[in-house]
């Protein structure tokens, strides 16, 4: 299959839902913080954060809402072109003792999400680290599972998934493409 | 990039590149837990066939807080006595599996003989050949001016920011590397020395400002940040090889004191590669001023070369 | 060589590139310029296409034996000069023992006639061991079977100015003449490469070009004060060019040579710091490439000298400032003079003759050689093939060392056969071919 799996209003239904899910799953948002893994996590967890304010006044999303740059935890450096290392932003408080909520775009092998876990083991202790992604696309090559997801898409591990948001591709859309192409996605 | 051998061949992307990464390796020198996992399992050799303690120290910080293996090798030799030659040193290195190797040498070209020699296969980054450059420092250096003077400075170079160079521009690599770099980034460069300390045919140059005194250059621009060269008293005086006549005639000249730091603009940083030769090139009043970064510059070095190991080690060999 | 006997005949070939003849060489003379006039069972040539002229003389080679056998040896080095077209070379001074005494000149020159490829001319020391102080026994040397007449501390100056004075007014005694290499020791100091603009951005201490102009123009004024005559080794910028063009005018008795890499090479082929690009005196810029070329041109310099130095691979295969300084050159110089002025017209094959063979002949006093191609004259003749275009391999050299800048250069032409007195001592395999 090619083509649009999720349009606009697809995408902001399935954010709203998550934002819900995490806070009734961590009963209210007084140690909540989401990290996107950059590029497209950020700007998702900003969007998670600012639907969290809606629904619960007291929360700051701009402070609870940061980045979380793994290029130097990837366990691929050597087989990719060197990588720009991206921004990692926090919370003034930190995170010790915090409720992570790592936010991506994809979840695909279970890579990514370990190199984060590893990121974050660096930078403090916090309470508990938790999974939201926009659409897992399965082809998982580590025992990690998400917490919320947007949308479970079955692929084709030569399929390629991509996802585009205003912030970053002026559109907000998910993209399967090129069943039988090399690429294997995000 | 394959090798860091001098800041003429580094283009403005990658000086940019460089200096955007090394401010996110700053960073996390920030945090309690400051070591990284990048550079797991790969081999770093510091080569040094002169002593130099300092920039040594740097780049095996650097190395080991990216988690790479440090191997730190110091080889005889000078200029007069030959020693061990580079050629087999580097055929012993290649033996031991170096990913990449920090050579400072006391010949000019060293590194980048190292590098296109064919004699080993790692990826060089030169750490001061000769009297020719040592481009960790420039960067150093123009990510200390960018962080003080340039507001957010992501992406950015240093456009439109003046400089000035003070001192024995003809010995030195620091100013060797510095002068092209700031070219590239777009500043402007002032250079004050003594004729003799001059190297040939920069008077010709016309992208460069020279002064024969440093109270002509304070006159002359509004300086956004000087930098202080180290005077090699041995080299520099005595016999009828002196090129000035005396130390106090350079301090008269030359030295930064308080009275010439004050005609600069507010803003304006004061930088030294250090060590200083304090009461020579540098008053103490200038050198423990506020405005001076000179300790600063010692904790970026690690940041710069942490960035410069990462850009050139983390990626896949094939791609380069 | 064995084959003394045999006499050949070079049919049809083109004397000094403006004269068609044949050669006809037997028992060491040129006998005839007639192929009519050849005995019988000599070995014919065929000459369509190639230049004779007389053999080539090179006024400033290193052979480096005694002492330095691993870069070259007389032998090694006599026949790459065979190679290159040359009959004659000079061997300087700065061997291990210092070719300053009788001695040591005799034994080069006896090892050279062993060899038998070339005529080996030893040059003697100006002064004890190169040691610019004391003045060795020029006179003895002179005298000695080696018949010196060209007294050089190559490889280091004559700085001394009272002694330099002393030199040039002892060797009229006879006839001789003193090849100073041109350099100030204290403005060179640790010196790598030209002084410019390229030494400044590779941070490689300069040789300036006035280190070199004021001991030419000291020497020439001293030559001048006291009658004698001087030879200016290795000149290298365009201001010495301008200092010779003035005292010839003046008419101070001072010859003077470049080397083929001074005319083609510049200081821009340093920025690699590769070493094989290190001589000593350095490449210039092309200014002073322009200017050589054109004092070569119009006659202000004499001749053309190879300063082949052989350097084994380790002193060359290491860091700039480890390096040693020179290159090889007996087997590219032709060529790289047919390149950089034959081919674009400023010197005829004519006056390569002068430059390379009857000038440095005449400076050197060597008999026998930079003789006319005529009947009755030694027959040290050199066949040139101005269309046998090449590709310079440092590898493929005859001589020990293979340190040539000009490995991968393509080169127009090259020497196909040398004789020396006669006798075969190089011979291209393409012209054996065509054999008649």
């Amino acid at each position: 299959m090619t083509g649009t799996v999720l349009g606009a209003p697809d995408i902001a239904r399935a954010l709203t839902r998550i934002a819900h899910e995490i806070l009734e799953r961590n009963e209210g948002h007084d140690s909540l913080v989401l990290l996107g893994i950059p590029t497209r996590g950020v700007p998702l967890a900003h969007r998670l954060a600012a639907r969290i304010a809606q629904v619960e006044p007291g929360f700051d999303p701009t402070d609870r809402a940061g980045a979380l740059d793994i290029t130097m935890y990837r366990d691929d450096l050597h087989r990719q072109p060197t990588r720009a290392i991206g921004e990692t932003t926090l919370p003034a408080e930190g995170i010790d003792d915090r409720t992570i909520v790592l936010v991506d775009d994809v979840f695909h092998t279970g890579r990514t999400i370990r190199a984060a876990l590893d990121a974050i083991k660096d930078l403090g202790r916090p309470r508990a680290v938790q999974l939201a992604v926009l659409v897992d696309r399965g082809h998982r090559e580590l025992p990690i599972r998400a917490d919320f997801v947007g949308k479970n898409l079955p692929t084709a591990k030569t399929e390629r998934v991509d996802v585009h948001l205003e912030e970053t591709d002026d559109a907000d859309e998910v993209l399967i493409s090129g069943a039988g192409s090399k690429g294997a996605g995000a | 990039m394959r090798h860091l051998l001098d800041t003429d061949t580094l283009s403005r992307e990658d000086a940019i590149l460089i200096l955007d990464t090394a401010a996110q390796m700053a960073a996390t020198q920030e945090r309690e837990m400051r070591k990284l996992p990048t550079l797991r399992g790969r081999t770093v050799v510091n080569l040094f066939f002169e002593d130099s303690t300092r920039t040594r120290i740097s780049f095996e910080a650097a190395a080991k807080r990216l988690s790479a293996d440090v191997i730190n090798f110091s080889a005889k030799g000078s200029s007069l006595s030959k020693g061990e030659s580079l050629k087999d040193t580097a055929l012993t290195l290649q033996a031991m599996g170096a990913d990449a190797v920090v050579v400072r040498h006391w010949a000019s070209g060293a590194a980048h003989r190292l590098a296109t020699s064919g004699w080993m296969h790692g990826h060089v980054l030169n750490a001061g050949d000769g009297t020719h450059q040592h481009p960790t420092q420039a960067l150093l250096d123009a990510f200390t001016m960018r962080r003080h003077l340039v507001s957010e400075p992501t992406g950015k170079a240093l456009e439109g920011l003046t400089f000035a160079i003070v001192g024995d521009i003809l010995h030195s690599r620091v100013a060797g590397s510095n002068i092209p770099l700031l070219k590239t980034l777009g500043a402007n460069v002032v250079v004050v020395a003594p004729p003799t300390l001059l190297p040939y045919g920069m008077t010709e140059r016309e992208d460069i400002a020279i002064h024969y005194t440093l109270d002509d250059a304070l006159d002359a621009h509004e300086l956004d940040g000087i930098m202080m060269l180290r005077v090699q008293r041995e080299r520099m005086t005595g016999g009828g090889s002196g090129f000035f006549p005396s130390p106090e005639e350079y301090t008269r000249l030359f030295g930064l004191d308080g009275d010439r730091m004050r005609r600069m603009p507010d803003h304006a940083i004061v930088l030294h590669p250090g060590p200083m030769n304090r009461g020579l090139e540098i008053s103490a009043e200038a050198a423990d001023s506020p405005r001076s970064v000179i300790v600063e510059q010692v904790s970026n070095g690690v940041a710069v070369r942490m960035a410069s190991l990462y850009l050139l080690l983390a990626g896949e060999e094939a791609a380069e | 060589m064995t084959d003394t006997a045999t006499a050949y005949v070079i049919e049809n070939v083109s004397l000094y590139g403006d004269t068609r003849a044949d050669l006809v060489l037997k028992d060491g003379v040129i006998a005839s310029l007639s192929a009519a006039d050849a005995p019988e069972g000599a070995v014919t040539l065929r000459g369509e296409g190639l230049i004779a002229l007389p053999g080539l003389v090179d006024l400033h080679t290193h052979l480096r034996e005694p002492g330095r056998e691993d870069a070259e040896t007389i032998e090694t080095g006599s026949r790459t000069a065979a190679r290159g077209g040359f009959t004659a070379v000079h061997a300087m001074a700065n061997t291990t023992p210092t070719a300053d005494t009788a001695g040591v000149v005799e034994q080069v020159w006896s090892r050279g006639r062993e060899v038998g490829l070339v005529d080996v001319f030893p040059v003697g020391a100006v002064t004890v061991g190169l040691g610019g102080t004391q003045l060795s026994e020029m006179a003895a040397m002179a005298n000695s079977r080696a018949q010196v007449r060209v007294f050089s501390d190559d490889g280091k100056c004559v700085h001394d100015p009272l002694l330099m004075r002393r030199a040039l007014e002892y060797v009229k005694t006879f006839g001789g003449v003193v090849a100073q290499h041109a350099q100030d020791p204290r403005l060179t100091e640790g010196s790598q490469m030209n002084e410019g603009l390229v030494s400044s951005e590779l941070g490689l201490a300069g040789w300036p070009s006035v280190a070199e102009e004021s001991i030419i123009a000291r020497d020439v004024l001293l030559a001048g004060h006291v009658g004698s005559r001087v030879h200016i080794c290795h000149l290298s910028t365009a201001g010495s060019v301008e200092i010779i063009r003035w005292a010839k005018a003046k008419g101070i008795d001072v010859t003077a040579e470049v080397m083929p890499h001074h005319l083609l090479l510049t200081d821009e082929s340093v920025r690699g710091y590769d070493a094989r690009f290190k001589v000593n005196p350095p490449l210039r810029t092309q200014k002073d490439v322009d200017a050589v070329r054109e004092g070569l041109a119009d006659g202000t310099i004499d001749i053309v000298a190879t300063d082949h130095a052989p350097h084994p691979d380790e002193d060359k295969d290491c860091e700039w400032g480890a390096a040693a300084m020179g290159m090889i050159g007996l087997e590219t110089a032709l060529a790289i003079v047919q390149k950089t002025m034959v081919d674009p017209g400023t010197l005829s094959w004519r006056d390569v003759a002068r430059v390379m063979s009857e000038a440095p002949a005449r400076i050197g006093r060597d008999g026998g050689h930079g003789r006319p191609l005529e009947a009755g004259e030694p027959a040290n003749v050199t066949l040139v093939d101005p269309g046998a275009a090449w590709t310079v391999e440092p590898a493929a050299t005859a001589s020990r060392s293979n340190n040539s800048p000009f490995g991968g250069i393509e080169l127009p032409g090259r020497a196909v056969a040398t004789f020396l007195r006669g006798v075969p001592t190089h011979l291209d395999q393409a012209l054996e071919g065509v054999r008649a």
